[in-house]
């Protein structure tokens, strides 16, 4: 009887072990909470071009869009509706999400989802109009410091990367001013800097790289720990005195949702970075003007539960 | 003058293979409900990945262009707009295909289309810099005073009541409040998950539109002698072109207004065609004409709605800003070739940028030769059988609203909008106004919002708001647009 069931249970493990290795046998989703054509959705097409390849998933990705309030909407259905079968990964943004989910009225928190890997991170930085009077954070702290709450700037929006930035800088600086949301997301909130809506803006590093060479804009700071590539001539808050560090850069990777088996799990969590890795990859995303960090399961865990920390504690008082 | 010199490259054999393609392809995407102008285009930005960047822009500049027009097919024969651009098309050309005169008005569509469209290219090629210093100089301001001027021409939209047209108006601007709201992430009126990321603009026009249809449709089918004959009555390509050119009024006013709206960045191409419309109206010695299938009313919409697509690139190339969102989404299709908007663009990549612009052109052209051809077999759907047509229309409606973003949500959505919308219809309200409602609604609140909180930080909302040239200007067109209104429904009332 023993010997039977010890049969059993080879030939059910043997069973269970050729359908994982066989995962996936079908195409892959990709759920994008933002539109076509913006900066995450743009970049998690380039990201997946070589999954279709045999020594990737040996499956295409195909992208889906549900975009709304900032992404809370695809998150929502992320956490509610996707299948739990490693057939539909989602793309995350931190700290778009997990400040989201600590302001509250949403479905989902850090708890909900399962990372895989991470792509990229796009730092926020200060922008100012071409012609503006502003050429360094003293000066902008300065004005705002002679004028409470009078230096309008603008953003993407609420509990998003560059709305962390603005708190942040408005917290080291010890100032109050005006930030302005915007409902057209980045390239909205860019187009008040550029035509002189708002005096200042809060925008992401890869379309102000943009709109600067198009001499549009002058940088003035960029909210991470260090300099960046693109822009080795533009130095941190910390080098300019502002206690701020990199809270607010956008992370940008997959996910899936909780109660995914853990061998699809692992499956995905060696292959997807080995993805971005892929020459093609990284050939785009700089010629796309898009800062590229992979990260593996592991780190982005990490990152994900320091994130949690730091942002409870900026929006304690909001 | 330069951009003559790069003509050649669009003359290659691939060139116009993909041009060809484009517009074929893109007519039938916009014919299709649902396949708007920014999903086709996104759509074909991943087949561009290995292509030359001349290439790959060609392509998507041909569907772009084609799209917008062919959203005029499904608008003139089924009465269902194929995108927001198209609903001022419905109002005259579906009138006109009622009375068998389909074959005339995709004709009349088509040409006021190339001429719109080939004017709004000119502008981007000769006045590109002084453009991209107009769209830049419009603030939150002026957006919300523009969407205002949108809504005045509800009124007008209505053919029988200013009041019902003004109600459908709100039932538009209240389901556009619905969901998240955009600044402050509050939920909004949710009370069914699919509506969790509001009203979906596809989904909703599709619905009030073609249900109502479908439903009439069918009942009308139950019994032989209800159903409708509709004769296709041939017209001559000739005569198409004579009369285009002789409604010179309309031709003038929906191709200038067409190619300034496309200017400002978020309004896009959405209300063109509606204020064309409108205008057109006003100044016609015929209004009572506009609504029962009058040429001018076709012409003044389809020239304004293509008009725009040249202008709407203009704070895209020289700004790095998309005027609309399907400009958002060929900004992704540039980026992906390492080609970064600018004002410098024209200078760094004469050999990419020209053609592309070049091929709109060329792409005008083949637009109208193969509209009209498609128009010559497609104004016979309006002969196939009503049951069986209100079938594939259905099939077509939830297709479009389930394509938009995956999502069975948008499905139930267009349903119940469609149906609420066959019970308004018998009450006189109609969809036209009800869908403007729907997209003015958040362009004003947001712009409203956003530049009250800029106002704190100023003079004032009122200051903000009301001084300086553009928004005394802007508000003055509010003023006359109403004032004239109600001058002329008192004076029917007065004749009558």
């Amino acid at each position: 009887m023993k010997k039977i069931i010890a049969a059993l249970a080879v030939s059910l493990i043997g069973i269970s072990g050729v359908a994982k290795a066989e995962y996936p046998e079908r195409p892959v989703l990709l759920m994008i909470p933002y539109g076509a054509g913006g900066a995450t959705d743009f970049q998690a097409r380039i990201a997946t071009i070589p999954a279709g390849n045999d020594d990737m998933l040996g499956m295409p990705v195909a992208i889906i869009n549900k975009p709304g309030a900032g992404g809370r909407v695809g998150w929502n259905w992320f956490a509610n509706n996707a299948e739990k079968d490693g057939y539909t990964m989602g793309g995350y943004n931190v700290p778009h999400f997990i400040a989201q989910s600590i302001k509250g009225g949403v479905d989902y928190s850090t708890d909900s989802f399962e990372p895989i890997a991470n792509w990229g991170s796009d730092p926020a930085v200060f922008v100012v109009g071409k012609d503006s009077n502003f050429n360094s954070m003293s000066d902008v702290v300065d004005f705002a410091k002679a004028n409470p709450g009078k230096l309008t700037f603008s953003g993407a929006g609420l509990f998003v990367g560059h709305h962390i930035a603005a708190l942040q800088i408005e917290k080291a600086a010890g100032v109050k001013m005006l930030y302005i949301p915007n409902k057209s997301g980045g390239a909205g909130a860019m187009k008040a800097v550029i035509s002189g809506e708002v005096l200042a803006g809060v925008n992401n590093l890869s379309d102000a790289f943009r709109a600067q060479k198009a001499g549009t804009i002058k940088i003035l700071g960029v909210a991470d720990l260090e300099r960046n590539a693109f822009l080795p001539d533009v130095p941190t808050m910390m080098e300019q005195g502002l206690d701020v560090d990199n809270t607010s850069v956008n992370f940008r990777g997959v996910m899936v949702p909780k109660g995914t088996p853990q061998a699809v799990i692992d499956k995905l969590a060696s292959v997807v970075p080995e993805m971005f890795k892929h020459k093609r990859v990284a050939q785009k995303m700089k010629a796309g003007g898009s800062p590229m960090k992979i990260m593996n399961r592991a780190e982005v865990l990490d990152m994900w539960a320091k994130r949690q920390t730091t942002l409870e504690e900026l929006l304690k008082g909001l | 003058m330069d951009f003559i010199f790069y003509f050649g490259e669009v003359f290659t054999f691939t060139s116009m293979l993909l041009l060809i393609g484009g517009t074929i392809g893109g007519l039938i995407m916009g014919a299709t409900p649902g396949l708007s102008p920014t999903m086709t285009v996104a759509l074909l930005i991943p087949f561009t990945f290995n292509m030359t960047p001349v290439h790959g822009l060609i392509l998507l500049g041909a569907a772009y262009t084609s799209t917008v027009a062919g959203g005029a097919v499904s608008a003139i024969l089924l009465k269902i707009p194929g995108a927001p651009a198209n609903i001022a098309t419905t109002l005259d050309g579906n009138a006109m295909a009622r009375k068998g005169e389909g074959a005339k008005a995709l004709q009349l569509s088509f040409i006021a289309s190339l001429i719109g469209g080939i004017f709004g290219v000119f502008l981007l090629i000769f006045l590109t810099p002084v453009l991209a210093k107009m769209a830049n100089s419009f603030g939150y301001s002026h957006t919300f005073w523009l969407a205002i001027i949108g809504v005045t021409v509800i009124g007008s939209l209505e053919a029988g009541s200013v009041v019902k047209g003004l109600l459908s108006g709100c039932i538009g601007m209240w389901l556009a409040t619905i969901g998240f709201d955009d600044i402050q992430g509050v939920k909004r009126f949710v009370f069914h998950p699919a509506i969790a990321g509001g009203v979906n603009i596809i989904p909703a026009l599709i619905g009030l539109f073609a249900i109502p249809q479908v439903i009439t449709m069918f009942a009308k089918g139950r019994f032989q002698n209800d159903i409708e004959q509709i004769q296709v009555k041939k017209h001559p390509i000739a005569k198409a072109f004579q009369e285009v050119f002789s409604r010179k009024r309309a031709l003038i006013i929906g191709t200038s207004i067409g190619s300034l709206i496309g200017l400002i960045p978020g309004v896009g191409g959405q209300i063109a065609g509606l204020l064309a419309y409108d205008q057109a109206k006003k100044f016609s010695p015929e209004k009572k004409k506009f609504g029962t299938g009058h040429s001018e009313g076709v012409i003044a919409a389809e020239s304004a709605n293509n008009a725009m697509v040249g202008p709407s690139l203009v704070p895209l190339l020289t700004l790095s800003i998309p005027g609309s969102p399907t400009a958002a989404v060929l900004l992704g299709g540039l980026i992906i070739h390492g080609i970064f908007p600018g004002p410098t663009l024209f200078q760094q990549y004469p050999e990419v940028i020209w053609p592309f612009i070049n091929s709109m052109l060329i792409g005008q052209i083949l637009m109208c030769i193969f509209g009209i051809y498609i128009a010559s077999l497609a104004a016979r759907v309006a002969q196939v059988p009503q049951f069986i047509m209100a079938a594939i229309v259905l099939g077509l409606a939830a297709f479009g609203s389930f394509a938009v973003q995956q999502s069975m949500g948008d499905v139930y959505v267009m349903v119940v909008l469609g149906t609420m919308m066959y019970f308004l219809e018998r009450f006189g309200f109609s969809a036209a106004p009800l869908v403007l409602g729907l997209i003015l609604g958040p362009i004003a609140e947001s712009n409203f919002v956003t530049g009250s909180l800029i106002s704190t930080a100023q003079n004032g909302p009122f200051v903000y708001f009301f001084t300086g040239g553009l928004n005394i200007l802007l508000v003055s067109i509010v003023i006359l647009s109403v004032g004239f209104s109600i001058w002329s429904e008192i004076n029917t009332k007065r004749q009558s």
